[in-house]
């Protein structure tokens, strides 16, 4: 009885965790589910096209289940979503499923590696701006940053592909690869810079790398802004506390002071926000998707959007909340093994 | 710590070294930019894009084909040769012998009666094109027949102009798909729609490798085409949504046509010695509509008036240059019975007289209905100007596309500006929308023609559209069309302004390229690169 109790006990914030877990994609669906159908878009036009006869357009309405309640359409749609099934897309004709399939790979990959230049570059110029504050290496860090914020992306997009594929031939053009190599490499993952070498294709590899260099650049430059800010305003906290003075006392060296104890500290915080700027990139990129011709989620959200394509939106807002949630479990695991107290 | 730093460098350092870009494309292999965002179809029973239909036209065979360098007389296509009986309303078609479908299966008559019978029995948005010959999904089977293997015969419900049926057998709907291997994958009588929606299944110059939504397709040449074999071995039709970005990839030879680039852009590439522009007729015109529900709007004098408001020559020489030309009448230029004449011009007195006529010197508010795409709110914004010249006070409705059209089609604008395109080669299709409109109730909701969402009925230009469309003689139909458009000129809610042009730019040593005129359907296989 007593090892009865003692296993519920254990299991209670998982139970606890996977009811919020539950809650939070209900409340998600429904909002976006109900947000879908009141915005005065007809999705069967969508569908038929605006020659439809009325019949013809009667019949479509019904086969899609909008004649139905409201209430009902939701009940029906969270059933099928139960049983693993997210509809059919409007505007590719192909289940949802295969549709995100598709489009995630391309948008994880771009998102994946703009972090990585992102916190690279974020990490050490924003511990430099806090151990020199209020001078120069502060204000040039605080100026980049600045930059990454105020400019669209769709301007520096433009100009980096004027200048750097239009101009310099350095990089490649628009989309993830030169166009005739499309479907070269068989699809694993879904990634081609990972696909690319586990077919052993180099020439297809450096293709798709002159491809991402520079969307990546361009995403990586405002997750770096976002990074390197709150790189320095942690660390200025923890630069004035007393441990600090006592290691420096104890005769440390500076470097060592700041890169292990004041950023090991600091780690924590900073993971979250990586996390949470690597999930704003995974959905947040439209415009570098549009500008890039990169076929990625936050374009297809968008397109399905305004077409009032709602399986297919709702598809994608899972996908999106899943990501979320993930990493923030991911940033908790995280937190155990940097910090001892958590564990 | 440094370790991981060294080995981030250095992967940095290869990644920016990497960037060796390709200057030009392989010889035998087309590069298309477009923006192909409409697809969502690939069924030819289904798709009514314009995508679609450059698609369709590169993938399967009709009865009855176009010569893509001589738009007007038909050509001989699955069809070697066809005859109507006296009756009129009897049709017989030769089937060409020796043609396979891309999987292999001989084609016969009988994939041609399988293909114009799932047409009209899967009653997709495109089937009125051959419904108004009276087929329906129950009689189908008894009046779309084979007669042998090579003979296909089919019955209308009444004596049509056979021009008109011809012209029809063109559009994608009457496509000959490969009946064999639909059946093989048909699923709960859905006569493999479902299959087909992203697949092909045809006897074209090319065959489907791949279709991703919104970001490629890809072609390959079928085996032996019965036309000759094709130059290019391969089409990529990419979609590339900005303009700035086609034209970067043009210029810099990743891809052979950009087909989608602002006047901007195209104006730039011209001064480009490696790049050519092409300009074709498109079969668009754009338009303003009056709303014949609102009082004021279904004053004779003030539809008069608002025609001689617009600049139409103004608006062509200015924003619109390379993207219109003007334009009045409801057929595109190059469709049987064309009309040449432009009666309206800005005429502001003129106008100013007819308001005064109509009781309205000092003019009246109205609302502008359009869409927020830029030239359309370039030409709402000009229209707003004249308009107020004088005296009237436009004001504009914006929005996504659908929302204006939700609202068109509910008869609920007062003024709607847009553009009509024909769905297909023959002039019925824009007489049945602009001009004829047999039940104005609202509970008739004849959404699909322009007369009917406008509120117009004319018992005259209703007889007179029926009657062109049952006229046997060529040339006295299309006398009769132009008679048709000067009564719409005079006395129709429509202003209609500019029929659209299209300009692709290539590379020089692309070839043969051939948009389609004013039916919308381009040509791969005439294409060659020097």
């Amino acid at each position: 009885m007593d090892l009865l109790f003692a296993i519920v006990r254990r299991m209670r914030p998982f139970v606890r965790l996977l009811l919020s877990l539950l809650v939070t994609f209900l409340g998600l669906l429904a909002i976006t589910f109900f947000i879908g159908r009141v915005i005065p878009v007809d999705p069967v036009l969508a569908v038929v096209g605006e020659r439809a006869p009325p019949e013809v357009y009667e019949a479509t309405r019904k086969a899609m289940g909008l004649d139905k309640p409201l209430i009902v359409q939701f009940g029906i749609y969270i059933w099928q979503v139960m049983h693993g099934d997210l509809g059919m897309s409007l505007l590719t004709s192909r289940p949802v499923l295969e549709d995100i399939r598709r489009v995630v790979p391309a948008t994880f990959e771009l998102a994946t590696v703009a972090t990585i230049i992102g916190v690279l570059i974020g990490v050490p110029s924003g511990v430099m701006a806090a151990v020199h504050a209020g001078r120069w290496p502060d204000h040039l860090v605080r100026i980049i940053g600045l930059i990454g914020y105020s400019v669209p992306v769709f301007w520096l997009g433009l100009m980096g592909l004027l200048l750097f594929y239009g101009k310099l031939g350095w990089v490649g053009g628009p989309g993830r690869l030169d166009i005739f190599y499309e479907g070269m490499v068989p699809q694993v993952t879904g990634m081609i810079l990972i696909d690319s070498l586990i077919a052993g294709d180099m020439s297809i590899f450096r293709n798709a790398v002159s491809h991402i260099i520079l969307p990546s650049l361009m995403l990586g430059y405002y997750s770096l802004a976002y990074i390197s800010r709150m790189t320095r305003s942690f660390m200025l906290e923890q630069l004035g506390q007393e441990y600090i003075t006592t290691a420096r006392v104890k005769g440390m060296s500076e470097a060592r002071v700041i890169w292990v104890h004041a950023l090991g500290n600091v780690m924590v915080p900073l993971i979250t926000v990586i996390a949470l700027s690597y999930a704003s990139l995974l959905e947040g990129s439209v415009l570098t998707e549009t500008v890039f011709a990169w076929p990625g989620l936050g374009f297809y959200i968008t397109t399905a959007l305004v077409s009032a394509d709602m399986s297919a939106v709702l598809g994608g807002t899972i996908v999106v909340g899943m990501v979320f949630v993930g990493l923030n479990l991911f940033s908790d695991f995280l937190y155990r093994i940097v910090d001892p107290r958590a564990r | 710590m440094k370790k991981k730093a060294l080995f981030c460098a250095a992967s940095l350092v290869a990644m920016l070294s990497a960037g060796t870009v390709q200057a030009a494309t392989p010889a035998d292999i087309l590069v298309i930019a477009d923006k192909i965002d409409d697809l969502i179809s690939l069924d030819p029973a289904e798709l009514f894009e314009f995508s679609a239909y450059e698609y369709n036209n590169n993938v399967y065979d009709k009865l009855i084909a176009l010569d893509p360098n001589n738009l007007g007389p038909l050509k001989p296509g699955v069809a070697e040769s066809w005859k109507v009986a006296d009756d009129g309303v009897t049709y017989t078609f030769k089937i060409r012998k020796g043609l396979k479908f891309h999987s292999g299966n001989p084609i016969t008559a009988h994939d041609v009666v399988y293909s114009l019978r799932r047409a009209v029995k899967l009653k997709k948005t495109p089937s009125f094109i051959l419904t108004q010959f009276g087929f329906t999904p129950e009689n189908a089977d008894e009046k779309i027949k084979a007669l042998d293997d090579y003979t296909v015969q089919f019955v209308t419900n009444k004596p049509y102009a056979p021009s008109f049926v011809y012209n029809c057998l063109t559009a994608p709907i009457a496509s000959v798909v490969d009946s064999k291997l639909l059946k093989e994958h048909e699923k709960d009588g859905d006569f493999g729609n479902g299959w087909l929606k992203t697949r092909s299944a045809g006897s074209g110059a090319y065959k489907l490798r791949v279709w991703k939504p919104n970001e490629i397709y890809v072609l390959d040449r079928a085996g032996d085409y019965w036309r000759g074999k094709a130059a290019m071995k391969a089409v990529f039709v990419r979609h590339i949504e900005e303009s700035s970005s086609q034209r970067l990839l043009l210029e810099k030879g990743d891809v052979d046509i950009a087909r989608k680039l602002t006047p901007d852009d195209i104006a730039a590439v011209q001064k480009n010695p490696d790049i050519k522009v092409e300009s074709d007729l498109k079969g668009r015109v754009m338009y303003f509509a009056m709303n014949q529900k609102n009082k004021i709007l279904s004053n004779p004098k003030v539809v008069e008036a608002l025609k001689y408001l617009a600049d139409y020559e103004g608006m062509t020489k200015s924003f619109l240059r390379g993207q219109y030309i003007v334009h009045q009448a409801f057929l595109p230029l190059t469709y049987l019975g064309e009309l040449k004449d432009n009666p309206f011009s800005l005429n502001v007195d003129k106008a100013k007289a007819l308001l005064k006529e109509a009781g309205y010197p000092d003019g009246f508010p109205v609302k502008i209905y359009v869409r927020n795409a830029q030239d359309r709110l370039e030409i709402a914004q000009s229209l707003q100007n004249t308009f107020a010249r004088a005296g009237i006070k436009a004001e504009l409705v914006v929005g996504t596309g659908k929302q204006i059209l939700t609202q068109y089609r509910a008869r609920k604008h007062e003024i709607y500006l847009g553009a009509w395109g024909p769905d297909y080669p023959d002039p019925h299709t824009n007489a049945d929308s602009f001009a004829h409109n047999p039940d104005n109730r609202d509970e008739a909701k004849l959404t699909g023609k322009l007369a009917w969402r406008n509120s117009w009925y004319d018992p005259e230009v209703n007889k007179l559209t029926e009657a062109a469309v049952v006229e046997k003689d060529a040339a006295k139909r299309a006398e009769m069309y132009r008679e048709l458009q000067r009564k719409l000129q005079q006395r129709g809610p429509f202003a209609i302004m500019f029929q659209e042009i299209i300009q692709s730019a290539m590379r020089k040593n692309v070839s043969g390229f051939v948009t389609g005129g004013a039916i919308s359907q381009a040509y791969y296989w005439t294409v060659t690169k020097k």
